[in-house]
Order: C-alpha cells, then structure tokens, then sequence
C-alpha cells in the first residue's frame, strides 16, 4: 500500500483493499505474532467529537502491535476551547506522535490536517464525510460472511449524513456488488456520492421502501437516523418505525441475510434480532481491532 | 453586428487585455476575478448585454496597460467559458484565444457547505477540482455545478 495517509476510501484500489483484508485475516487468526512488532510507536488520538467506540479500537488495535497512545481527551478540556485552529493543534501533536487519527465535526478535516504534518494522518470520520476505517472493518465483515464477489447489498437509513454510507458505498464500487440504497427522500445519498457511484459505473439503484427488493439482499447495512435530522418529533418517530428492522420486517427477507450496523444503533434493529443468525453487527464491532491492526501496521512499516 | 458598432461602445485600446464574448451580464464578476475595482492604474472599459449572433447577448470587458496571465484567464473559464480573449500591443491583436477550463481554482471560490473545513477559520485557501459540468471542493468534495459566479469569493 503506498499511502501517507489514510482519508477516504475513494484512495484504495480493490488490490490494495484485499491485501488488507488479507493481513487482517492473517492478524486476527494468529495476534501474537504481531504482539511487538511496533514496540515504541505512539498513536495520537485526536477526537473532537465524541467516539468512545473508534477511540477505543483504535487504542487496543496500537497497544496490540506492541504501541501506545497519547489522547488529546475530551475536547472541552483542550485547546480547542480557547479557539486554537485545528491546523496548529496537529501540528504541534505531531511532534508526540508516530501517527495521528483524528476525528472532527467538519468536512475534509482529515485532508486540511494532512496538508500540515509529516506524520500519517488517519480519518476517523469527518462530518458528514467519510469514515474509511470503518469500511474497512465493514468489507471484511462482509468478505468473511459471504463474500466480495455477485453480491447483492441494501444499504439503508440516514444516507445524507451517514458518512460510514459513504465510504462503504464508494468502496463497494471496487468489487462485484449491486448497491440497493433505501431511505427517506429527504435523506438520500448527496449529490458528490451518487456522482462517483455514477462515474464508477457501478451497480446502483434508490428507494424509499425496503420491503420490494429485502428478498434480493445477501446483505442489509442498516445505519442510524438522528432525531435532530428532523424538524419535529412526529416526523421523526414515522421515519424511523419505517426504516427500523424487526422480527415481522424480514419475514420475507432470504434466510441467509447478513443484517449489520456500525453501531451504536437506538431502534433501527429490534433487540430480537440479535439471537438470529442474520445478526453479524457485534461481529462486525469485533473486526474493528484486527482491521485497524492490519492498517496501522501497514501504514507504519 | 458589425464590427463598426463594437466600436462605438467600447473603442479601442493600444495594450491590454480584450475578454470578449464574456457571458451577458457576468462582466463585473470578471472584473472582480482579475481583483480589478477601480483603485488600480488600469482603464477598464465594460460593456453588457451586447447584442451577439453567437450566444444572444455578451459582455465585454477591456483592460488597459495589463496582458492577463494564464492563471488569471483559467479561472475566468468558469464562469465565461466562451471567452475569447485578445491580447493588445500598438492597437493590434497579437494573441486571440479561447479560454481552457484549468484542472484546480484555488483561492477563487468559497465552498457552499457551511460545514466543510475550507469554511472554518483555519489557515488554508479554498481549492477546487474542475470536473466537465462544475467543480468539486477538494476537502468537502462537494460538487458547485451551478451558481458558480455567486461563490466567488474575491477581494
Ligand atoms: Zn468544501
């Protein structure tokens, strides 16, 4: 892989992303042989939202290769409070770390932080962007499930906003997958997404109801629809019944239907979904660490 | 449209800079591309919605005592992209081209999402990819396809 820095998924080539997904595979079945092969490295966390989950994943995935972490912490007890730019903060954290993995509210953060540090930059989602990570851990999920090849995917929820959505979609275009995108009218894909699907030639099409085309689905990415998306609380409650999944919703779904989300989900997958084997979303959080091993690893050497 | 009447609008010039067949009614945007507002040396000749066989009607902006450079006819390929532009010296035209769409507008354009990081107060300039039908941040990668003119960001 020849990256300096890791910002969107539109970056990797198919070759590029199998070889992770190889090493992820070769790291998960066997991690202590890679227990100190970064011995002395130091991640930087940046987060400037909050993100237990990312955060967390990324920690354990440094101090599994034998690294460790120096955090930033919470926003409201950092600089950022007294209106330091972000361009200086990485700057001057660049000099405590071997690499940066930044989380940020605005779009195209990760890019503007790489523009000034010499270190590797990782996009731990910006904004509405992207979250590339994240699809890394999602692709593998869905190679080991079934498969990266005549597949056929539903993505579905807050397609707008989701950037997990967005970098899943534009890496999908990598391989031999149908995209079947499901949503609100008013939380369809943006239009910079559906043009480099469209440009991809990819294999693409929209909806605003799920129910036609669940009985093609080899997979159902289900994602979160935020409340302050909405101007009122009825609107949103009639919203997010529609594109929840429960027990009746997938009754005509095929009996092999891998249902993931990159979590923390509210009530878009019903509990009782859990102990079915569609279920595949804690596995999929499981994958984070040897993904984000296997990227680190690769971004580091 | 004879070439007589042209002259009666706009006359002459002895070096400079003639951007014809500029869209109507985006002159002074052009102007304000080329950070020209009346406080500098040149004499500027503006004229708008000029009947035009071509395109219906057109501006026309002639700079005096300046030859604009690539850099500067690029951007204007944005919003006048039928452009010509006619470079002066001693009453004669020495150079006519067409203008060509550059690859990146960095500087020129302010990005429309509220939320993207080039819209922040951080010390970097706007940049923008030139696709075929707009233009594309290369932080946000939103895509300005119309408008164009309303996010320069001048000055
Ligand atoms: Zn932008």
């Amino acid at each position: 892989m020849q990256h300096d820095h890791v910002l969107s998924t539109k970056q990797f080539s198919r070759g590029e992303i199998e070889a992770l997904l190889d090493r992820a595979a070769e790291i998960d079945a066997d991690p202590g042989a890679v227990a100190d092969r970064h011995a002395g490295t130091l991640l930087g966390l940046l987060f400037f939202e909050p993100s237990t989950r990312t955060k967390m994943s990324f920690e354990a995935a440094i101090k599994r290769l034998g690294g460790n972490v120096v955090d930033m912490g919470p926003v409201g007890a950092s600089s950022v409070e007294k209106g330091e730019t972000l361009a200086d903060t990485v700057r001057v954290v660049e000099g405590y770390a071997d690499a940066l993995v930044l989380r940020h509210p605005s779009e195209g953060a990760a890019r503007m932080a790489s523009e000034f540090v010499s270190v590797p930059v990782v996009n731990a989602g910006d904004g509405a962007g992207q979250h590339p990570t994240q699809t890394l851990l999602d692709l593998y999920t869905i190679r080991e499930r079934v498969g990266l090849t005549d597949i056929t995917i539903g993505i579905m929820g807050d397609l707008k906003y989701g950037r997990t959505v967005h970098s899943l979609a534009e890496a999908l275009t990598r391989f031999d997958v149908s995209q079947h995108f499901i949503s609100p009218e008013s939380l369809s894909l943006p239009a910079n997404v559906r043009y480099d699907l469209h440009e991809s030639g990819a294999r693409v099409r929209e909806h605003t109801d799920l129910e036609p085309v669940l009985p093609e689905l080899d997979v159902l990415y289900v994602t979160r629809i935020q409340r302050e998306r909405f101007p009122d609380e009825n609107e949103y409650r009639a919203v997010a019944g529609e594109f929840g999944i429960g027990r009746k919703t997938l009754s005509v779904a095929d009996d092999d239907l891998a249902i993931m989300h990159p979590l923390p989900r509210v009530d878009e997958v019903a509990p009782q979904i859990d102990s079915t084997s569609h279920a595949q979303y804690f596995e999929q959080a499981h994958n984070g660490v040897p993904v984000r091993m296997a990227l680190l690893d690769t971004l580091l050497s | 449209m004879s070439q007589d009447d042209h002259q009666l609008r706009v006359s002459k010039i002895r070096d400079g800079t003639v951007i014809d067949h500029v869209t109507a009614g985006h002159a002074l945007t052009v102007l304000a591309i080329l950070g020209i507002d009346g406080s500098g040396e040149e004499t500027v000749s503006v004229a708008m919605n000029v009947p035009s066989g071509e395109t219906g009607h057109k501006d026309i902006v002639k700079v005096e005592g300046r030859e604009l450079s690539q850099d500067e006819v690029d951007v204007l390929s944005l919003i006048a992209p039928a452009a010509t532009i006619n470079i002066v010296r001693e009453y004669e035209v020495v150079e006519k081209s067409r203008v060509d769409r550059p690859t990146a507008v960095v500087g020129v354009l302010s990005c429309p999402n509220a939320n993207c990081i080039s819209a922040a107060r951080e010390p970097i300039e706007s940049r923008f990819s030139v696709l075929a039908d707009g233009v594309r941040c290369a932080y946000c990668e939103t895509i300005l396809r119309e408008d164009l003119a309303d996010h320069i960001d001048v000055g």
